[in-house]
């Protein structure tokens, strides 16, 4: 029930993609990574961790290079059955409409 | 300079029942700060600026760990949403950091070009662009409020454990009231309906079918609920499997047996094996349904991992769903 075992979701889904050749060794994307999905070698970084990507593309949002690219989105059952429903806001969530609406984060 | 608010970096009895009372539901999506600029100390012209949000629940998180800190505090307009679901949304981000440090001129404010962003608005921040729009270069401080002394003392370098969001059960327990509170609303009204249509079921008077069949359903749904929103999530991480709606069923399928094990002992008529079958299916399907549900409460969950799973185990709610209402109506007989 601890938490000190890595919770882990499904396998090989993220659509996480990094281009070495572009990266530049910044380290942008390990300092904003919340899975330690990357790690640097040799001067570049590189992906250790691919099913640990949730897709936040926080790396994809702060690499200078544009050296990385994911389909960002949020993990989130409630929106996305809220999208399929045709009763979305802009993330499915409660963001943006009235307040004291329900809704998730 | 104008006047800055001081803020307090003790939390007061209002502050605190504010956080239970959100943590329930209750005005969850008012509960919010002025947008704008604070101070924490004392703060001068070299003080380090931090950047939040103005969910009052991440406010007070993030004052309540500056104790003995002179800092400058910038509240962006996420209205009501915290740092990381902002983030995620645009509302924390690039243009409206800038905007917030161009209106409080925090320009004139401090001699150093440097902003706090807490790790978790990266997904809104792209700090290239705030130092090309600004002039200030984006730091991105801990995951956790509470790692923010260390953090300054150390020159605002985090360490790994400062950088990795995890979901320890601390965590996942302040979650359970909202996630029963959202699915308790459906299920009081379901309950009702269930009541109400139990009436119609057996050959015996409505009353007494109620009290014959009713009850039992009534309790068979809230085992679902309790399944799907408290098991769940309190032992996510030893239920079987990776996706949420399979430890939902596994939780839901423990729950069905210790509801049968009530069902049997007891006597009546709802004792038959069709409803046996049907609790075994309604359950696992209700509590499948709602920990999949948790997922967007969840730290570590992808859309694309979440689209696949819900591809994959909504027509198996959906039919046991159906299967295990036909089978309890069955038992029951007209």
């Amino acid at each position: 029930m601890g938490g000190t075992k890595r919770l882990l979701y499904l396998k090989g889904v993220a659509t996480l993609r990094l281009d070495q050749e572009a990266c530049i060794g910044c380290g942008m994307c390990l300092a904003v990574c919340p899975q330690e999905v990357f790690a640097m070698d040799k001067g570049k970084a590189c992906i250790i961790e691919h099913d640990a990507c949730m897709e936040c593309s926080a790396c994809m949002m702060n690499c200078p290079v544009e050296a990385i690219w994911v389909q960002n989105g949020v993990g989130c059952a409630q929106a996305v059955l809220h999208t399929m429903l045709g009763r979305s806001g802009k993330a499915g969530c409660s963001a943006g409409e009235k307040p004291g609406g329900g809704g998730c984060c | 300079m104008g006047q800055v608010a001081q803020v307090a970096t003790t939390l007061g009895r209002r502050d605190r029942w504010g956080a239970i009372t959100v943590r329930f539901g209750f005005g969850r999506m008012r509960y919010t700060v002025e947008p704008g600029l604070y101070a924490a100390g004392f703060p001068g012209e070299d003080s380090p600026v931090l950047v939040t949000t103005n969910y009052k629940l991440s406010f007070d998180h993030l004052r309540s760990a500056l104790t003995g800190q002179n800092v400058w505090i910038v509240v962006l307009d996420t209205e009501g949403i915290n740092v990381w679901c902002a983030a995620g949304k645009g509302t924390f981000g690039t243009d409206a950091l800038c905007a917030q440090v161009e209106a409080n001129k925090i320009g004139q404010l401090v001699r150093h070009r440097r902003l706090v962003v807490p790790q978790l608005g990266a997904p809104g921040i792209a700090a290239h662009a705030v130092k090309r729009q600004s002039g200030f270069t984006v730091v991105y401080g801990p995951v956790m409020a509470r790692h923010l002394p260390d953090f300054l003392r150390n020159g605002m370098k985090a360490t790994q454990e400062m950088r990795r969001k995890t979901f320890p059960l601390a965590e996942r327990v302040v979650l359970l009231p909202l996630e029963f509170v959202i699915a308790g609303k459906w299920a009081l009204l379901l309950s009702l309906v269930v009541y109400g249509l139990s009436g119609f079921f057996g050959p015996a008077p409505f009353s007494e079918n109620v009290g014959l069949h009713g009850s039992f359903a009534v309790a068979g749904l809230w085992s679902g609920i309790l399944a799907g929103t408290i098991i769940t999530p309190l032992f996510l991480p030893v239920l079987p499997g990776r996706a949420f709606s399979l430890k939902g069923a596994v939780a839901g399928f423990l729950a069905a047996l210790i509801f049968l094990a009530f069902l049997y002992s007891g006597q009546g008529s709802s004792g038959d094996i069709r409803a046996g079958l049907a609790w075994l299916l309604l359950i696992p399907a209700i509590a499948s349904f709602l920990g999949m549900e948790f997922t967007g409460a969840s730290t570590y969950t992808s859309l694309s991992g979440v689209k696949k799973e819900m591809r994959l185990a909504m027509p198996l709610q959906i039919v046991a769903g159906i299967c295990g209402l036909f089978l309890l109506a069955w038992s029951w007989r007209l």
